[in-house]
Order: C-alpha cells, then structure tokens, then sequence
C-alpha cells in the first residue's frame, strides 16, 4: 500500500492514484515514418525494470494531475516524484 | 520397471522399513560444463519443457536451471484453475492440448497431481457478458471443447452458497461451464515433472541464478550464472515474472510488463463448494481445495512489481466481491495471503516463440493465467526448441504479432480471472 | 480424575457471576473473565479436538493465538462461526460450541482408524498413490475432502454487519504488554498519537499472568494504573481485542478489532458493528508483539494434558485454574521453573522438573528447590502414556554427557499436566511482514528482528529480551525514539523499576533423542494441527525436497491455522540438522499476512449489498421510470430502463410496441447517461483532430459530428457525437459505459504528451439531462411544447444544435438520431430533468407518446445498422472493419492510425460487420451464435465470425441481425450458417448492415 506524494496535493494513499506505466516514451512526431517494427517498439515494447523505474501516475481521485514518480520495483520504496516534462533526477552515484 | 515407481504397493513396502528406502524425487548434480539445451526457469512451465524434450524429442543432455527451488514462483503461488474455455481458435486449441495431456498427467509422471475434475462455472452478470458467454460456449463447441450454458436456477442446484437473487448489484444471469475444468496440486505439477525428467536424465540444478546469455555472431552460446558460465546451443527461457530481466541480458525489448498478482485462502471448512466459480465482473474467482480452504484469486495491481507482493485494498476488494457473491462466507476467515509476478502481454496471451537470436527461445507473457497450460506449455516449447520452429498448436504466439497486429486479443474472453 | 479444579481465591474471573455455556451439548459453567478453554480446563476437560491427519485426541496447549488444537465450532445458525480457538473466546452466557474435528463423537473417532494405519500414510503419501484406475482419483477425492476440512461455513447469511476506520498516527504500538505499555506511555507523554492494540480483552501481555512487583506495587496494579493514564490521554487510542494483522508497504498497517464477539451473538447494540478493519498509516511502528513458547520434541508430546509452561502459569494465575492434581516439568531454560513455582502455588504436586542442562544454576532453580520440587538436570522425557483423558505418566531418562543420546532410564512420574517450554521464539511475524528478515541468534535459540527496512523497531521479547526490567526499558527507549522520529522530543518517563528474576541461559534441543536406536513407529510431533512429525521431515529430506519451502509444501508444516506459531522453527531446526546446516542457512519461511485469521465480513467492511457493493448512478427522471414499472438494465454503474411492459406484457411484446410507437409515432429516451466532457480552448479543435479518426478542424459553431476514438493499436475504444457550441468550446459525449476512462485518456494525453495545447475538459455528464424525442411526430410535439426557435429542417437542419427555451426551461436541442427518426435530443439542466421529462410526457399524450427503454433503442438502431462499440466491437475491430472508411481522415495523424496500416490490421478479409437474414424470418438468433460456412459434426468446425447483434424487427416484421463475418464486405449474398450450441444449425444470408432507410430520409426530414 503505498503512500505517494503528489506534487499539488502532499501525501496521499495509493488508492487515490492509478498508475499509468513507464515514464518518457515519448509519441513519435510522424507516425508514418516509422517501420512496423519501430511503431511497435513504441507501442508495445517495455523496459519492465527491476530496480528504479520511472513511471507515470495520475491524482485521479484528488487533483487528476499526472506526474512522474522514480519507484524501485522491487522494494517499492519511491526515490523521487517530478513534473512532467521534467527530466528524471539523476542517479546518486 | 522403474526402481522408484510410485503405487499402493510401493508405499507399502517402504512402509515395512519405515520409509527410510525411497529415493529422492530428483537428482541435486552439479551443472555440467555444458548442455545440449539450457531451460532457464525451474518452475512447472521450464520442467514440463525439459520433460517433453527428454521423453519425446530424445533431446540428450538437459538442465534445468532454477534460480530458487523449483516451483517457487508463480507454479506454486497460483489458485489452481485448470480449464480450456478460451474464446479464440488459437488459445482454444493450446488450452485444450493442455487440458488433454492434464488428463493423464498422473498416470504419465507416476506422481499424483490432483488433477481434480470438478467443473469451472465463469458467472455472466450483464446482457453483455451473456451475449460473450454464448460466444464463447459455441466455439468451444465447435472447437470440440466442452461447455454448457447455465441458468441461476441451475446455478443455484450447483452452489447453493452463491446469491443468485435478482436484488443483487449485479445478479447472476447465467454462466458458461466446463465440467473438464477444474484444479490441480500446484506443488505436486513442479515435483512430478521435475521427478520423470529426472529419470530421463535431465539435471535439474537449483540456487542456480542466471546471470547473463552469452552470444557469438548472432547464436546464443551459453549462459553466464552463480555457478560459472555453462555453454549450450540452445537456451529456453522460462523464468515468468523475470522474462524482461531475461530479455535484457540477450539485448531483446520485450512487449512484456511484470505485475504483482495476489491469492488468499481461508480457514479450511467441510465440503462447501465443489466446483471453481469465477466472476469478472463482480471481480472474484474461488475454489475450495482438498485440505478444505476457499483459495480466492485477486486482481493484479496496476504498477509494475518484482516484491511478490501487491495492494491490501486489492484484497478488500475482491473479498468483497467473495462475500457478495457468497454471504454465508461473510463469517469465514481469511488465513494468509500470498503474492507472484505475473508477465502481462499486451493481448493477455503469451508468446511461446523463437527470438532474433539464434537458439534462444522465449515462453512468457501468461499474464495471469499460466498454470492451467503447464502440460502444453512445456508440450509445444520443447517441440519448438527441439525443431528449431514452433508446432502448429503455438505457431501464433509468436513475437511478430506485435509487428504485424496479429493480436490474439483474449481480452473478452480471459479478462483478468483465470 | 485429572484433579483439576478452580481455586478458591484468585485470578481474573468475577466469581460473584456465573456463566452457563454448552460445550459439545453438555452444559457447563464459568465465569466472566474466562475464556472457553480455561472454563473447560477448570472443569476438568482435557480432550478438545481431533488432529487433522491422524485423527488423534488432543488437548489445549496454550493460552492464546498459538493454540493449534482448541478449534471449535461457535454459535448456531447464521451466527455460527468455524475455527476459533477456545483459548481466546471469551466466555458469555448461553455459549455453544462444539470441537470442529471428530465423527461421530469426539471420544469416540473414526477418523482415528487413520492413526492405526499410519505407517501408509507418512508425508506425502498422496502424491504416491491414488492414481489408477485413471477415473478414481474423483471418488478418492470425495473421502478425502469430507475427512480434511476443519468446521464448517454458516448456512445463512451474515447477521451481523462490520465497517473500517482510516487513521493516520505518529507511533503505532502493536502489544500491550510490558514493552508495549510503556512504549505507548513514552511516546504519549512526548505528545506523540498514539494507537496501542492488543489482542487480548485487558491490556498487560504477561503480566497478566505474573507474581511480580513494579515500582513496588503488583504488575496487575501497575498495569491498571498505565492503562489508566493512557485512557486519560486524548492523543491516545487503545484499542483492546484488536490484533495488528498486516503490516504492508509505506508503513500501512491492517488492524482488526473484535468489538461484540465478547457479548455473545445478537447480544450487543445493533448500531455497533461486529468487527472493525482499521486501515493505519503509521509514521512509526514499535513492536511489542512478545514471544511465543516452543514446544519440546519427545514421544507422545501431543497428548491432552501435554502444555506450554506459559500457558499452564497462564490458567493458574489468570484464570485461576488448577489443571491438574498432579504436575511435572519439561524444560531447556529457565522459564519452566516459573510454572513449577505456579503450579505448586496452586496446590499442585508436582513430581519433577526436568531440566535438559546438565548444570542450570540460578535464582530459579533455587526457588523450586527451596519448594521441595525434584529437579531433574541433564534428564529428558522420552514418551507420554495416557489413558483415555489424557495423559497419565511421563518417562523420565538421563542424557549422555553431550546431551545427544539417551544414557539410562530412569522410570515413570505420575502426571496428568506436562509443562513444556523449549525456549521462547520472539514474534517476527510484523518485523517479517515489513519486509525485514530474522536472523538467528544461538544465543537466545530463536530468530530475532534483524534490520528494519520499514519505519519499524521492536522492543521486548519480540526482539529478544526476555526478562521484565529488559523489557520494560527496552518499551521505553522504543517510545522514545519512535516519538522523536515522528517529531515528538518531550516528556519524561522513570523506567520503573522491577526485582523480577534474571533469565537465564538456554540450551537449544530441537529434538529429544528417542529412547530406543531407530524408529519405533511413535511420533514426535512438530506441528500438533497438521500432524507433522520429525519422521516426516526427516523423510522430506530423503526425498530430495531439501528447501525450507519444499519441506512445508510437502508434510504441512506450518500450514494450519495456526500457520506454525508453535512448530516451525522446531521444523526448520529439525530440517537444518537434517542437511547439515545451520538455522541461518536453512531460514525461515517469509511471514505473510494475516498474523491470525481475519473474517472476510471485516474485510469486505460495508461494501457489499445491493447499496453499497458498487455505487448506483440513476439520471434525474429515475423516479418516473420507477413509478411506470421499468424493467433496468444495469449499465455501468447506471440503472437504465431496459423496457416498460404494460399490463403484464413480456419483453418481446413491450418492446416491439416501443420500436414501433417511435417508428410511427413518437417515442422518448431517456439518454442522459451518456458521458458528457465540456472541451474549452484555443486548441480544442486541433485537440480533437489527434484524438478523433475523422477532421474537426472545419466543424462549424452550431454543428455536430459523429467521431471514433481509437486506441494507439489501432482499434475503436469510443464512439460519439460532438457539438461545437462555439469557437474553442465543444461538447462531446460518449457511450454510457465509456465515459470515465475516456475523459482520463484525453486528460492523459494533453498533460503528458501534448501539455503545449491549450486545452480545458470538464466532466459534465451529471450536469445535464438528456432525453431523445424521435420518430415522425416528435417535431410536432416539441413545437406544441413551446421551443423558442426555429424547429424546421431548413433553419435547423440534421446534425445541427440550437440553444433556447422548450417549455420554459433552458435547453439544448441536437438534431441527431441514433434511432434513425427525424429526432431531437433535448438537455436541461439536470435539476429540470423530471420536469421537462414530465412537460413532455403531457404535451406528447395526443400524440400517444411511448417511453423506450435501450431493448428498444438497441433495435431501432440495428435497423439501421448503427454499432454499439462493446456490443459490436469487442476490442478487436477497426473502423474498417465496420466499413467505415469514410470516418478516417487520409490527411492527418490520428492515435492509432499508424496502427491500422500494419500488415494484420490492412488486411482486407478481417472480419467485417454485414447484416444477416435468416432464411427463415421468424427465427432471431442468439446473440453470440458462431457462424460457419459448413455446418459439420466433426471437430473443430471452422469458424467465420459471430452475430453480434440480433433482434426481431417489428418494422421490418422479421429479424435482423449483425455479424462479424471473415471477408463479410466482400461475401454480400453469401449463405453462412449458425450452428448454435443446442446442435440447431440456423441458414442466414450476409447483407448489408443497413436494414432500414439506407437514404436516411427519415432521420434528415430536411424539408419538413
């Protein structure tokens, strides 16, 4: 049951959030200049880490903003939550 | 005659020299330095694998490498369910070549797996969900799978616990059954495949993690572990809930995401339910198992998770659904609850494939519902492995369907409860 | 005659009143303060149940949640209850309960044929037989299932109700003991909240059951005084008869509060809820969850009388229970000698304490020296004998030296209650859940908390210490600390203080050697619920299956009720010994949640019923389709009038008269369920050309349009028409079932994909009332209702929408038609719903106005072939497929449309939506019917699609149906054939999917 701290609304169970996936897989500009095999990797194919996953996650039952959050996957422990469009914060040596 | 065969007569005999005789089950050797294949995962899926190449593609040198013990992952964390009423062709004809080999798995591994035909009833609760279940039961038909279509009256003679009152929420409309469906002894799947591979000589070598797949000009060449690197031509990886961390070490994306998936039972009761009930829309799926517990599948959470562990309010939920459904269940208490990853696929089928790498094979993406297919999983693996192309029966779930929007969408008829 | 009996004076029971129970259809009596087990005990009973396997007779072992063999039935009727322990019920007047294992009678067992065939049935013997003939494991499984299974499940429904708290705390105290207590106390004072929980009925843990002195007073008037200043503390919140079930992710926390099982059934007021389910988020944890007494191994160690030292001091000093004329002792520590001190206290002979250490020293051994009590060191007992109440004599033997082999015999004791300890095993049950692993400590013979990973730290003897001043020291530096890291440094504490003995040194024996070389056939039991013995481990080993999680999966341990909290680090011990490893090597199985069983009632809280399982939604003219005697569909969350059958009519009659009212006359929906999402922005029309198939770019104010939304893979996800009401500002409605996850998505896509588009949605579905007014006359009508514009086709064309007054009442009127009737869909504020429903209804009476319910709307749209996405889509369908080319924009990027040009999805003999007739026109068939081109009786049949959608038309007086059909656009006239389940194979040929008016004359009426 995680606690997720949404960056408008503070602190707030997992149950007011839904997870949208993997962060940063940006739409391709022009679709159609893709090959099968490209368009496909876009829209199907996924990192799935195990270990620091940035991921996308909506307040849908607070404020309905999206933003990113860096789990681990594992312990689940939440490292970072940034705005989108944001960069991911980079990793601590 | 096989030295160790297990019967009446043999459990008598070891009885007289207080059972200090048998065998182990299985070998624990040392890996080789190298194989004619490497199944990389030894749970039900990797051991029916090494299994069916040992005994009928006469495949010589196998091993079964398994991180942990060998039925640990989802093979033993799963609630059972065994059947063959998919709605597509093409999951209908593998499900029903698993249901058949179950049929007859005791008997061919000489090791009981409880393999228990008490029925599968999925519940319609909605004008929509009886329009699929018709679908769905007329091709099984026409598939030769078995199923009946249920009303609440027959319904209710079958499960008198269940509320099929017309007040309910969602009242029950009816149902499809498959009275060949059923369940089976998780554990006892991974210990008699893993005990008749054995006889045929396949080392099953457990605590043997895999840490890297080595590759020469495009050709899988062995596999790098914990125990030093093992060379083998051909590598099958079998190792659900890892097949990204798999992929990734053989350079492959996968259309793969890893899902924490929870079960629960409660308290063992007398006979109270004798058939498996499933329901996606009131969301919940229960059996009672031998030992007497209600065994209740969860949904799976939204975010990708490794901990084998999942949300409590995913808990609440489908106890809810449970008691609604059931309300004499209300004062029965939940014991203990358990989580697995489970590989989700886009289409909720899974990909039983060759890869871009020469003598590297895939079998992963069962979502949640892979433990029915253990027997012809391993079945249709070992004949794609063995012939380096796959059998008819697993020729669609390959990888390029997510190229070619070839999609085996069983999203209508698998939905989340398996 | 066990000798057993209540002492005069004494304990925690109200002997000014008695309580009259039935146990197994006797009456007996207690009193307040008692639990079932120790009225019972106090009365003489000893054999409380059956064993899982073995069907042997056994006893009550200990006092509390460990008790795995006190399981009984409660309760009658509705209100009965399977599986308690009998150790933790508390007694109330006119208790029933019978023990859940043995037919026909508890004394007199068939199942306990099993424990004479025993030898054929060592650990997994199942898996080695029952396997021929192929068909019998069926009837095998009959036998077994009705012998396995503990009690049974009630045969009604609940009575009773449970509800859940949401609470967010500084520190979370689980345990009320010692440590506990003064945890809660510390972190209070520094003004911290606080939740302490404890599973039993009074707060105080062992001391409840202790002779000694804190601060100079008794620990019970220490406690008292505690738990007193707590009550008075407003940041404190006790929570007795709750137990601290999960410990989850985040430091979230599942507590489950048994509020009235105390007062018996039907008993409490009824405003209070069963059980309670507290979902806590803590933002730290201390774990006072003590420790829980091992059992020795020996022969015979689970006979009736055999039982924890804990728990024998336990029903002497709490309940004040005498168990047994005579007593003995078995121990490896120092805690046995508290038991012989007890049980001598209570007037008891106790004829030996037998103590494994060759040497043990200390203030214990002297105290029961000084008593007179034999002690017996560097002895064992080797084998029980009993007698059909239970166990009678005890073996005593002398150990070799080294302690591993039995040196000399040394005859019987007389006994009829064995206290046994093997040392304590600290609950790690909370810390484990954490996800925290236990390490083992050789020191204290048990797994300890090892690093916390979560805001979590434990104090006493859950983590190790096992005297009451380590305790109660180590209580309050947890509070402390535990305060101080939720922000909370004030307040101040005195450790109290206690002259409490010393615990001494433990010699770990995880098994007591047998008495003779090899194995004799007698068991040494591991786990008493599951029967699992040494022998069956040891065979475990044997057989190849060498992990901890093999070895439990395979014999049981630790699998029952109790899930191990007495067995399983003997059986890990026991495994470890086995392979040759240490118990660090061999580590424990994770602890998952429940810590005890937990009813499904409190889980689910009040989320179940027709109320409260879902929410309903219901539009504003709800109440009027109620008083016409609507039938509902449930769609989504929303109750919609599915049909309104007049004077007993069935649906087929109601609904043909529907379709044809409308047809012919006029008819009226109720379509105000249909998601509604108010588009604003400079963007909003570059918005809707990324998410629609078809171009908005030149949609003019005023005008609306018919959209597909696609999902990125290519396939239909939403349908609907949009209005653009003026520049920048649109209107989109979608299906009824959609709307929710459609207004996400496009929330998704302009936040993280296209933030640079101005855009702004609103979701205003409940805002509006809709209803559709179709069919010939429904101008007519709404022109006698009084609308303050234009109804004529030429200023008010199709697909065109005009604001003003119909009836007085503000409105939006839309010239769209799903019915495919010249029709109006009229939206009013959701407050004027009813009223204008009603206007209408009035003003549509010369009319012979007909209510239609989605039966209706379903056929009158398949007249004209209009598709339900979900219904004629099912995930797996394109807007090609439904030939619809004309809606895909060639000229710009849409989501999904890269998609549709994969080779599978360009693919031109997909399956396709046609119509179908059937040959014969009287027979509708089956939605869902698999259709063939050749019916066949052998296996598989290939298949070419499926109907989707079918009806009898009453306009068309004969059915319809769509299909999805391979290759169906390019098959017209074709004959397919339904070869349905009940064998009947139906003839129909492929159409086109438009029935009716395939001009759309009726629904333009542009000139009218």
């Amino acid at each position: 049951m995680l606690q997720i701290d949404c960056p408008w609304c503070g602190p707030r169970d997992q149950d007011e959030f839904q997870c949208g996936g993997e962060a940063h897989i940006v739409r391709p500009a022009d679709p159609e200049a893709l090959s099968d095999v490209q368009w496909a990797d876009y829209l199907f194919n996924r990192a799935n880490t195990k270990g620091a996953h940035a991921e996308q996650w909506c307040h849908s039952g607070g404020c309905r903003r999206w933003f990113n959050v860096v789990r681990d996957t594992v312990s689940y422990q939440i490292a970072d939550v940034y705005l989108v469009g944001d960069s991911p914060p980079k990793e601590n040596p | 005659m096989k030295k160790n065969r297990y019967s009446i007569f043999s459990l008598a005999r070891n009885a007289v020299s207080y059972h200090r005789d048998w065998r182990a089950a299985w070998r624990s050797p040392d890996p080789a330095p190298s194989y004619d294949v490497i199944v990389v995962g030894g749970g039900g899926h990797g051991l029916a694998t090494a299994y069916y190449l040992a005994a009928q593609h006469k495949v010589g040198r196998i091993a079964v490498l398994e991180k942990g013990w060998i039925g640990g992952g989802n093979t033993g964390r799963n609630t059972t369910i065994v059947r063959s009423n998919y709605l597509w062709d093409e999951s209908a004809h593998l499900y029903e070549k698993s249901l058949q080999l179950w049929e007859g798995l005791s008997q061919e591994l000489n090791f009981n797996v409880m393999f228990s035909q008490r029925g599968v009833m999925n519940l319609g609760h909605s004008l929509q969900d009886m329009r699929d279940i018709y679908r769905r039961s007329n091709a099984n038909r026409l598939n030769g799978i078995d199923s009946e279509i249920l009303n609440p009256a027959q319904i209710k003679a079958m499960v008198p616990a269940m509320n099929v009152s017309a007040n309910a929420r969602y009242p029950v409309l009816g149902a499809s059954f498959q009275e060949r469906g059923g369940v089976a002894r998780h554990d006892a799947v991974a210990w008699g495949f893993a005990r008749a591979a054995d006889e045929h000589g396949v080392d099953i070598i457990q605590n043997c993690e895999v840490t890297g797949i080595c590759r020469e000009n495009g050709a899988v060449t062995g596999v790098e572990t914990n125990r030093g690197t093992i060379k083998a031509s051909k590598v099958a990886v079998v190792a659900a809930g890892h097949s990204s961390v798999l992929g990734d070490m053989a350079g492959l994306r996968m259309p793969i995401e890893s899902h924490p998936l929870q079960a629960l039972v409660s308290e063992p009761l007398k006979p109270v339910l004798d058939t498996v009930v499933m329901s996606n829309a009131v969301h919940g799926y229960v059996s009672q198992s031998d030992k007497g517990e209600l065994v209740i599948g969860a949904g799976i959470d939204a975010y990708i998770g490794y901990g084998q562990r999942g949300s409590f309010s995913i808990i609440e939920g489908n106890v809810a659904a449970i008691v609604e459904l059931f309300p004499i269940f209300s004062r029965v208490r939940m014991l203990r609850q358990w989580g697995g990853i489970v590989d989700v696929c886009p289409d909720a089928c899974p990909i039983i494939s060759k890869t871009s790498l020469k003598g590297l094979y895939f079998n992963c993406g069962w979502g949640t519902g892979g433990f029915k297919a253990t027997p012809g999983s391993g079945w249709v693996f070992a004949h794609t492995v063995a012939h380096d192309e796959p059998h008819a029966l697993n020729a669609a779930f390959n990888m390029e369907r997510f190229t070619t929007g070839a999609l085996i969408d069983e999203h209508g008829a698998a939905g989340v409860a398996h | 005659m066990s000798g057993a009996r209540r002492s005069p004076a004494g304990g925690l029971i109200d002997r000014s009143h008695s309580i009259t129970f039935r146990f197994n259809g006797k009456e007996y009596s207690g009193h307040p303060g008692d639990t079932l087990a120790s009225a019972l005990l106090a009365q003489g009973i000893r054999l409380f149940g059956r064993s899982f396997k073995y069907h042997r007779p056994r006893g009550v072992v200990g006092a509390g949640a460990e008790e795995p063999n006190a399981l009984v039935q409660l309760g009658e009727g509705a209100y009965s209850t399977p599986n308690l322990r009998a150790t933790q019920i508390e007694l109330y007047q006119g208790l029933t309960a019978r023990t859940v294992n043995g037919w026909p009678s508890l004394a007199f067992d068939i199942g306990s044929i099993n424990n004479w065939f025993a030898r054929l049935l060592p650990a997994g013997f199942y898996y080695k037989t029952f396997m021929w003939p192929r068909s019998a494991w069926t009837h095998y499984e009959r036998f077994i299932r009705r012998a396995a299974g503990l009690g049974v499940a009630p045969t009604a429904p609940d009575p009773d109700r449970y509800d859940k708290m949401h609470r967010h705390c500084d520190v979370l105290v689980a345990g009320g003991g010692p440590a506990g207590l003064l945890a809660a106390l510390a972190a209070a004072r520094a003004g911290a909240r606080v939740i302490l929980a404890d599973e039993q009925s009074r707060f105080g843990g062992s001391l409840l059951y202790s002779d000694a002195k804190i601060s100079g007073e008794s620990a019970l008037d220490w406690v008292n005084s505690t738990v007193d200043e707590l009550r008075a503390n407003s940041n404190v919140t006790l929570l007795p008869r709750s137990t601290v079930t999960g410990y989850y992710d985040h430091n979230f926390l599942v507590i489950n509060e048994r509020r009235t099982h105390h007062l018996g059934p039907g008993q409490a007021d009824p405003r209070v809820s069963r059980e309670r389910l507290w979902r806590v988020r803590a933002c730290q944890v201390v774990l006072a969850t003590g420790a829980i007494e091992r059992p020795l191994v020996f022969e015979g160690n689970d006979v009736p009388g055999v039982m924890l030292c804990s728990a024998v001091s336990t029903y002497i000093r709490r309940y004040a229970v005498v168990p047994a004329r005579r007593g003995a002792v078995f121990t490896n520590n120092d805690s046995g000698y508290q038991a012989a001190v007890d049980m001598a206290w209570a007037g008891m002979e106790v004829s030996a304490v037998v103590d494994l250490r060759p040497r043990p020293t200390g203030q214990a051994v002297e105290s029961v020296e000084a008593l007179g009590i034999p002690v017996y060191p560097g002895h064992v007992i080797v084998a029980t004998r009993s007698n059909a109440k239970g166990l009678n004599q005890i073996e005593l033997a002398r150990l070799t030296d080294n302690g591993s082999d039995i040196l000399s015999h040394k005859g019987l004791l007389d006994c009829q209650v064995l206290a046994i300890s093997g040392g304590w095993s600290p609950t790690v049950h909370l810390h484990s859940q954490s996800g925290a692993k236990a390490r083992f400590d050789d020191g204290l013979a048990g797994f300890v908390p090892g690093q916390s990973v979560q805001a979590e730290r434990s104090a006493g003897s859950s983590a190790g210490t096992f005297d009451l001043a380590g305790c109660l020291g180590a209580g309050a530096r947890a509070g402390v600390a535990a305060a101080r890291a939720s922000g909370w440094s004030g307040g101040h504490l005195d450790i109290p203080m206690t002259q409490a003995a010393q615990s001494g040194s433990i010699q770990a024996c995880w098994e007591v050697p047998s008495t003779e070389l090899g194995p004799t056939g007698a068991k040494k039991f591991l786990d008493f619920q599951n029967d699992t013995t040494v022998a069956d481990v040891q065979l475990a080993v044997r057989e190849g299956y060498r992990s901890i999680e093999h070895v439990k999966r395979y014999t049981a341990l630790g699998f029952g009720t109790d899930q191990g909290k007495l067995g399983n680090i003997n059986g890990m011990a026991v495994l470890a010994d086995a392979l040759g490893q240490t118990l660090n090597e061999t580590g424990t199985t994770t602890f998952r949640p429940n810590y005890t069983p937990v009813t499904f009632g409190a889980i689910a809280g009040r989320a179940i019923g027709e109320d409260r399982f879902d929410p309903i939604r219901k539009t504003a003219v709800h109440p009027w389709h109620v008083r016409q005697g609507a039938k509902f569909e449930n769609v989504g969350q929303w109750k919609r009038p599915w049909y309104y059958p007049r004077h007993g009519e069935d649906m087929h009659t109601a609904v043909n008269r529907e379709c044809a009212a409308t047809r012919q006359g006029v008819g009226v929906l109720d379509a105000s369920t249909l998601g509604k999402i108010d588009i604003k922005g400079p963007d909003a029309a570059e918005f809707l050309n990324r998410l629609y198939t078809n171009r908005w770019d030149k949609l003019q104010s005023g005008r609306c349009r018919y959209g597909f939304m696609l999902g990125e893979d290519g396939m239909i996800m939403d349908d609907g028409v949009t209005t653009c009401l003026e520049p920048g500002h649109y209107l989109m409605t979608t299906t009824t079932g959609g709307a929710a996850a459609v207004m996400g998505w496009m929330e998704r896509w302009l936040q993280t994909e296209w933030p640079q588009l101005k855009v702004f949605l609103t979701s205003v579905t409940d805002h509006w009332s809709v209803m559709s007014v179709a069919g010939p006359r429904s101008r007519q009508l709404l022109e006698g209702l009084g609308c303050d514009f234009d109804l004529g086709g030429a200023a008010f064309p199709f697909m065109s929408m005009r604001e003003g007054s119909v009836a007085g009442i503000r409105a939006r009127v839309s010239r769209i038609s799903f019915s495919g009737e010249l029709a109006f869909e009229v939206s009013v504020d959701a407050n004027s719903g009813l009223a204008l429903w009603e206007a209408v209804m009035e003003a549509g009476h010369r009319f012979d106005i007909t209510p239609y319910g989605t039966e209706a709307m379903h056929v009158l749209r398949a007249e004209k072939g209009y598709v339900i996405v979900g219904q004629d889509t099912d995930g797996s369908v394109t807007p090609l497929d439904l030939g619809m080319q004309w809606i895909v924009s060639e000229t710009k990027d849409f989501i999904g449309k890269r998609s549709l040009a994969r080779s599978d999805t360009a693919r031109d003999n997909r399956k396709q939506l046609v119509g179908l007739l059937t040959k014969d026109p009287a027979y509708v068939l089956p939605e869902g019917a698999q259709l063939v081109n050749a019916p066949s009786e052998s296996r598989p049949v290939p298949m070419m699609g499926h109907v989707s959608s079918s009806y009898f038309s009453a306009n068309l007086m004969r059915s319809i149906a769509l299909a999805l059909v391979k290759g169906g656009a390019s098959r017209m006239g074709n004959t397919v054939y339904a070869q349905l389940m009940d064998g009947t194979i139906v003839p129909a040929v492929i159409t086109s999917s438009v029935f009716l008016d395939p001009e759309n004359e009726r629904q333009r009426q542009e000139a009218a």
